[in-house]
């Protein structure tokens, strides 16, 4: 029973940031152009 | 980083080039950097997915400058017109609840799974309470685009797939619910999650194929006269783009260029090509006075138009309006989900009703015969079938899009695959709407002449010039070295080789589409130029024909250019159509019962287009004509056509059968909730085996578009 109250909130807490994380990432942009996204890193040198 | 970049845009501007040539990493680096290396342009940034590129820069800078860069790169472009925002995308607004519902049914999950492996007790409670604490706000969270809908069909006095969703998961979380605060034993909080985890999957992969497809004929879209050169008083040239157009302004159209809006010819001797708006092919002679039409290609001269009429005013209007008509009956169309709905969700309603009284009248109590009723409801909740649609279409389409073939919608597919019947327009879509030179002319050429009308040909920059430079640098003929050579709009290109005089002119003869050769000492050769069919057109009316479609010609071209490629092809056809003649033999053929499907490109084209039952047009397709189709195929080859059919067709028999699927699994499984035996654990397992069922069957379309 212990346990249980210090893993349940753990991984609780875990899969709210991960949850945060994406809501983030969606406000942020990254999600308007995948394909583009993809490509980017094959720019030779740094990005303009 | 953020807060100068918003200090910085208030005296900066913000211009939306579309550019259908990126493809790669190679070309947006290209891009970015030869847009950023413009002076007056702060900065450029490509989205590949919409082949568009966002240029911030000072006023100062042009649209044209910006253009005439990107065309030094090798990069045809447009300025996107109307708004700079990107169109709302119909994935975004789904992303959240998708991701709110994945987050919460995993973690209910792990409660569950505690519950279902024997926690007892106290344990149980602190699950049950941590699941409704999680679950609840969920539920309302991410079931958020299901309630709206069922409500806005509910007060229409309609229902529809999103009715029996919204009942089934507010009265199993209200139960639930009720069952965490009165300690007992089943809560329904993970099913209801991982309904509508499945359902939201469903709903944005549907949404995510319609986004991809409309970024790709947005990025063909918008490719037509966007501007135009004007002449103002003091002589000067101006750039003035179409929507800023006003009667009385002088708009100068250079060879090769089409025109932005209506008018009539004020200097100037030219001939224009119609086939854009008449689908007519030959070139028509026109002069100071004559009306010429928003969307004509200047073929010979520059000319100056004064405008007449603009955007609404102009012939296009007609068009429109039309189209606008004809797009009604078509949107009449009843997608199969709700077809399947209607019958579905009172038949789900009734039994959950039927087995609530039944219990009550065999001597239950009523709760017990409120749990096994939203049982019932559970275990039918059209899981399976929210996702036996979505899904197959999406791979389906997918496909078809590997093949270059882009559907705008899901329901495309579905109203292609009852076709029956196929109207297919002459000029630009049995044909390759550019006129080529006629190859036995060519071969009738010497090889000096050949050289020399190369030579000749590569000095012009008429549409004539240069198809015919274009088929003798493929037939691998050298150009001659010309001296002097000069080009005089109308009359053609003229120069000096080895001392001759030779020029590539206009034909003494009117009539046919030809360019003649004027070598000095020798007989004038004429090359004529035809519209060639494209490639394997006949095969693939062939294939259409073994499908069970029979097709016809129905052009706006005269009897005798229609006569020639129907003998050529073996259909019957109609020429001389105007758009309403079009229209009208659409709407007979379906009077008679048939389904048709058109296949056309050209403004003339576009109310049939939208008339048809389903409709393509080719990816060389003018604006008007893309908008109105359902599938815009690229490439030369006609063979998209029975392959759209095909697919469309196997798609459909892979609905049906994930449609047998789901409803299998509710025959097994609602026998069981009516008597009462139906835990969660139960319906869960039923609902994520059946789920994955109908993914698995639709992953078998991946190569339906062979």
């Amino acid at each position: 029973m212990t346990s249980l109250a210090i893993l349940v909130p753990i991984a609780l807490v875990m899969g709210l940031c991960s949850l945060g994380t994406f809501f983030w990432a969606l406000r942020g942009g990254q999600f308007e152009d995948l394909d583009g996204a993809a490509n980017r890193i094959l720019f030779d040198d740094e990005a303009p | 980083m953020t807060a100068v970049a918003t200090a910085v845009s208030q005296v900066l501007n913000e211009t939306v080039l579309i550019v259908p040539g990126m493809h790669c990493a190679g070309c947006m680096a290209k891009v970015e950097r030869g847009l950023a290396q413009v002076p007056g342009v702060v900065g450029a940034r490509v989205n590949l997915s919409a082949r568009q590129v966002r240029v911030t820069h000072y006023p100062a800078v042009t649209i044209p400058e910006l253009t005439g860069a990107l065309e030094a790169l090798g990069f045809a472009s447009q300025p996107r017109l109307g708004e700079t925002q990107a169109a709302p995308s119909a994935v975004k607004p789904l992303l959240a609840p998708l991701a709110v519902a994945g987050f919460a049914s995993m973690n209910v999950m792990l409660m569950s799974v505690s519950i279902w492996s024997g926690a007892e007790g106290a344990t149980r409670e602190l699950f049950h309470w941590i699941s409704a604490l999680i679950g609840v706000p969920a539920t309302a969270y991410a079931g958020r685009p299901f309630f709206r809908s069922a409500w806005s069909a509910l007060r229409k006095g309609r229902t529809n797939m999103d009715v029996p969703i919204s009942i089934g998961i507010t009265l199993a979380t209200a139960l639930s619910l009720y069952e965490t605060v009165t300690g007992g034993r089943t809560a329904w909080f993970d099913g209801t999650l991982m309904l509508l985890l499945f359902l939201l999957a469903g709903r944005a992969l549907d949404a995510a194929m319609r986004d991809r497809a409309r970024a790709g004929v947005e990025a063909l879209l918008h490719q037509a006269a966007s501007g135009t050169m004007v002449v103002t008083v003091d002589g000067t040239l101006n750039w003035v783009a179409a929507p800023d157009l006003v009667s009385g302004m002088c708009m100068r159209v250079a060879a090769g260029e089409r025109l932005a809006a209506d008018g009539e010819i004020v200097s100037g001797k030219t001939a224009l090509d119609q086939s854009l708006l008449t689908g007519e092919s030959a070139p028509v002679p026109a002069q100071v006075g004559t009306a010429v039409h928003a969307g004509t290609l200047n073929l010979d001269a520059p000319i100056d138009v004064c405008v007449t009429a603009t955007g609404r005013d102009t012939s296009l209007a007609e068009i429109a309006r039309l189209m606008e008509a004809a797009g009604q009956s078509r949107s009449a169309y009843v997608r199969i989900a709700d077809r399947a709905s209607r019958y579905y969700a009172p038949a789900v309603h009734t039994l959950a009703l039927a087995s609530f009284l039944g219990w009550m009248l065999a001597g239950a109590s009523f709760y017990q015969s409120i749990v096994i009723a939203i049982a019932v409801l559970i275990i039918t909740c059209p899981c399976a079938i929210g996702l036996a649609v979505p899904v197959a279409q999406v791979v389906a389409c997918g496909a078809l899009m590997r093949k270059g073939i882009m559907v705008k919608d899901g329901s495309a597919l579905e109203r292609l695959a009852r076709i029956d019947r196929a109207v297919i327009d002459k000029t630009g879509s049995l044909t390759l709407g550019q006129p080529t030179p006629d190859a036995t002319a060519l071969a009738a050429l010497s090889p000096e002449q050949a050289a020399v009308a190369l030579g000749l040909a590569s000095y012009s920059r008429h549409p004539l010039s240069r198809a015919l430079s274009r088929a003798l640098a493929e037939a691998d003929v050298q150009a001659a070295v010309l001296e002097d050579a000069s080009e005089q709009p109308g009359r053609g290109v003229h120069a000096r080789w080895n001392g001759r005089i030779v020029a590539l002119r206009r034909p003494d003869v009117a009539g046919a589409v030809a360019v003649a050769l004027d070598m000095e000492g020798e007989p004038v050769r004429l090359i004529t130029f035809v519209d060639r069919l494209r490639p394997d057109a006949v095969q693939a009316l062939a294939h259409l024909k073994s499908q069970g479609i029979a097709s016809s010609i129905l052009s706006g071209d005269n009897a005798a250019a229609v006569a020639q490629i129907a003998r050529a092809t073996g259909l019957t056809g109609q020429s001389s159509a105007s758009p309403r003649d079009k229209t009208e033999a659409i709407a007979r053929l379906q009077g008679a019962g048939h389904h048709v499907l058109m296949i056309g490109d050209g403004l003339n084209d576009g109310p049939a287009l939208a008339a048809a039952d389903a409709s393509i047009a080719p990816g060389t397709a003018s604006d008007v004509g893309r908008q109105a189709a359902d599938i815009v195929f690229l490439g030369d080859s006609l063979m998209a056509l029975p392959c759209a059919v095909d697919t469309a067709r196997r798609t459909m028999q892979v609905v049906r059968q994930n449609f047998l699927l789901a409803i299998g699994y509710n025959v097994l499984a609602v026998p069981l909730a009516i008597l009462g035996y139906v835990t969660p654990l139960i319906a869960a397992v039923a609902m994520a085996t059946s789920s994955i069922l109908v993914i698995a069957n639709s992953l078998r379309l991946v190569r339906a578009a062979r």
